[in-house]
C-alpha cells in the first residue's frame, strides 16, 4: 500500500509538472509572440507590465479572470458556456501521451518519463484533435451572432480537411517505427530523426499542423476583417481566456507533436531530455509565429484547394514511397 | 502489443491508463475550476445593449441560426470517407512490414482507388468554392 501510495505521489507530482510547464510556457508564449510580432512590425510590443513587458500574461490572465462574463441574450447557454472547456480541455489532454524524456530512476523504482505511454497514443491524439472541431463549431453556432456562425462553420471544414492531411502525413513515420506508440517513435529515432528520411511527411505535417492551430495564414475562422473576431467574437472574460489558452497549449502539442514524430522527440546532446524537447517546441512555435508576422491570409477557396488537391494525394503518394521502400 | 493485465491497471508506477485517467481528471478539474471561478469573481452588470450579439456596431437582423451553405457540408461528407479509410491505412500501417509486398499491393490498390475518387469529386466540382466559372 505504501508502496502504491509512493507511485501516487510521483505520478501526481509528474502530472502537476508538466500542467504547471505547460500552463505557464502558454502564458509566455503569448507574450513572446506579441514581443515578436510588434518587432517584426516595427513597434514595441507589450512593455509597460514589468520588466520588457515580462508581468504582461499575469496581468492579462487576473484581467480575464475579473471582468465580466457576457452570455449573449439569444445564446444556446449550456453549449455557449461550456464549448471553450472541450477546447482548452482536448488540447490539454493531448499531451499526456508525450514523452519528455528516457525513464529516470527513482528510489530504486524506474519512473518514466511521460504521463501515459499508452499503445495507441498516436490515434489518441488524432481523436482528441477532432474532438476540439466541436469546441469551434459548438462555440460559433451557439453564440447566435452571424460573425461567431460564420467562423464556427468555416473553423469546423478547415479543420477537418486538414486533420485528414495531418493523419495521413504520420503514416510514413508509422510504418517505420512500427508502433503507434510515442515513447517507441522517439527510441526508433536514436539513430536518426524522421526529418532525415521524411521530409516530404515533415512539410505536410507542418503546414497541416498550423491549419490545425487556425494561425495566419490559415487564420480564416477568426479573419479579423472580416469575421469580428470569428468563433469567439461573444466570448468574454475567461471563457475568452479559455479559447487563448487552448489555442496556445495547441501550439506547444504540434511543437511536441513535430518533435516527436520528425525530429527526435526528446533525444539531443549534452543536455536532459525535457530541455531538449522544450527547446524543440519552442523553435516550431517561434516559426509559428514567424510566419504569422510574415504570411498574408489566404482566400477560402485557395485554403481549401491546398488542403484537398496538395497536401492529400501528396500524403497517399508519399504513403507508398514510403512502403515501397521500406520493403525494398 | 500484450493485452492489459488486471494488476497493472491500477498501479500509478506504469504510464498506462490509470495515470491517463488521472491526468484527465486533474485537467477536467482544473478546467472546472477556471470556468467556475471566471462566473463567480467577474461582476455582473447585464443590459440590452450589452447583451445583443456584437456586429460591428449594426442592431443584427433576425436569427443567426443559418443554415449550412451546402459546400461545408460537402467537406464533411468527404471527411467521413476519406478519415474512414484512413483508419484502414492506419491498421495497415503498423504491420507494414511484417506483411511485406503482398499487402503493399493490396494497399496500393486500396489508395489508388481512394486517389480516383478523390479526382472523380475534384472533376465533378466538389472541391470547388466561389462563383462557377463557365
Amino acid at each position: 500500500m505504501s508502496n502504491w501510495i509512493a507511485g501516487f505521489i510521483v505520478l501526481m507530482v509528474k502530472i502537476a509538472v508538466v500542467l504547471g510547464a505547460l500552463l505557464l510556457s502558454a502564458a509566455y508564449l503569448v507574450w513572446a509572440e506579441r514581443k515578436l510580432l510588434g518587432r517584426l512590425q516595427v513597434r514595441l510590443g507589450p512593455n509597460r507590465a514589468g520588466k520588457f513587458g515580462l508581468l504582461q500574461p499575469i496581468a492579462d490572465a487576473l484581467k480575464m479572470l475579473c471582468k465580466e462574463d457576457i452570455v449573449p441574450s439569444a445564446a444556446d447557454r449550456v453549449i455557449f458556456l461550456l464549448a471553450p472547456a472541450v477546447v482548452a480541455l482536448t488540447a490539454l489532454l493531448m499531451f499526456a501521451v508525450v514523452p519528455f524524456g528516457p525513464p529516470i530512476v527513482l528510489w530504486g523504482r524506474e519512473v518514466p518519463q511521460v504521463v501515459s505511454d499508452i499503445n495507441v497514443a498516436l490515434l489518441y491524439v488524432f481523436a482528441l484533435s477532432t474532438l476540439g472541431v466541436y469546441g469551434v463549431a459548438l462555440g460559433g453556432w451557439a453564440s447566435n451572432s452571424k460573425f461567431a456562425l460564420l467562423g464556427g462553420i468555416r473553423g469546423a471544414a478547415q479543420m477537418i480537411s486538414y486533420e485528414l492531411a495531418l493523419g495521413l502525413s504520420l503514416i510514413p513515420v508509422v510504418m517505420m517505427a512500427g508502433s503507434f506508440s510515442l515513447v517507441d517513435i522517439v527510441n526508433a529515432q536514436a539513430e536518426m530523426p524522421y526529418i532525415v528520411f521524411q521530409p516530404v511527411a515533415f512539410a505536410i505535417f507542418v503546414i497541416a499542423a498550423m491549419a490545425e492551430s487556425k494561425r495566419i495564414p490559415f487564420d480564416l475562422p477568426e479573419a479579423e476583417n472580416e469575421l469580428g473576431a470569428g468563433f469567439h467574437t461573444e466570448y468574454s472574460g475567461m471563457r475568452f481566456g479559455l479559447f487563448f489558452i487552448g489555442e496556445y497549449v495547441h501550439m506547444q502539442v504540434l511543437g511536441a507533436l513535430t518533435a516527436v514524430f520528425f525530429l527526435g522527440g526528446w533525444r539531443g546532446p549534452l543536455l536532459p531530455g525535457p530541455i531538449w524537447l522544450f527547446i524543440k517546441i519552442i523553435l516550431v512555435a517561434l516559426i509559428m509565429i514567424w510566419i504569422r508576422g510574415t504570411l498574408p491570409r489566404l482566400r477560402y477557396d485557395q485554403l481549401m484547394a491546398l488542403g484537398w488537391k496538395v497536401l492529400i494525394p501528396a500524403s497517399l503518394v508519399n504513403i507508398l514511397l514510403t512502403g515501397a521502400f521500406l520493403l525494398v | 502489443m500484450e493485452p492489459i493485465l488486471r494488476s497493472e491497471l491500477l498501479t500509478p508506477w506504469e504510464p498506462g491508463i490509470f495515470s491517463l485517467v488521472l491526468f484527465a481528471a486533474v485537467v477536467l478539474v482544473l478546467v472546472g475550476f477556471l470556468l467556475f471561478i471566471s462566473a463567480w469573481l467577474g461582476e455582473k452588470s447585464p443590459n440590452p445593449d450589452k447583451l445583443r450579439p456584437y456586429e460591428s456596431g449594426i442592431i443584427p437582423t433576425g436569427s443567426a441560426r443559418l443554415r449550412y451553405p451546402v459546400p461545408f457540408f460537402l467537406v464533411a461528407i468527404f471527411f467521413l470517407i476519406f478519415d474512414v479509410e484512413g483508419a484502414y491505412i492506419f491498421s495497415w500501417a503498423v504491420a507494414c512490414e511484417r506483411i511485406g509486398w503482398a499487402g503493399w499491393m493490396q494497399m496500393s490498390f486500396f489508395i489508388a482507388v481512394l486517389l480516383l475518387g478523390l479526382v472523380y469529386i475534384w472533376q465533378k466540382g466538389g472541391l470547388e468554392w466561389g462563383p462557377k466559372k463557365d
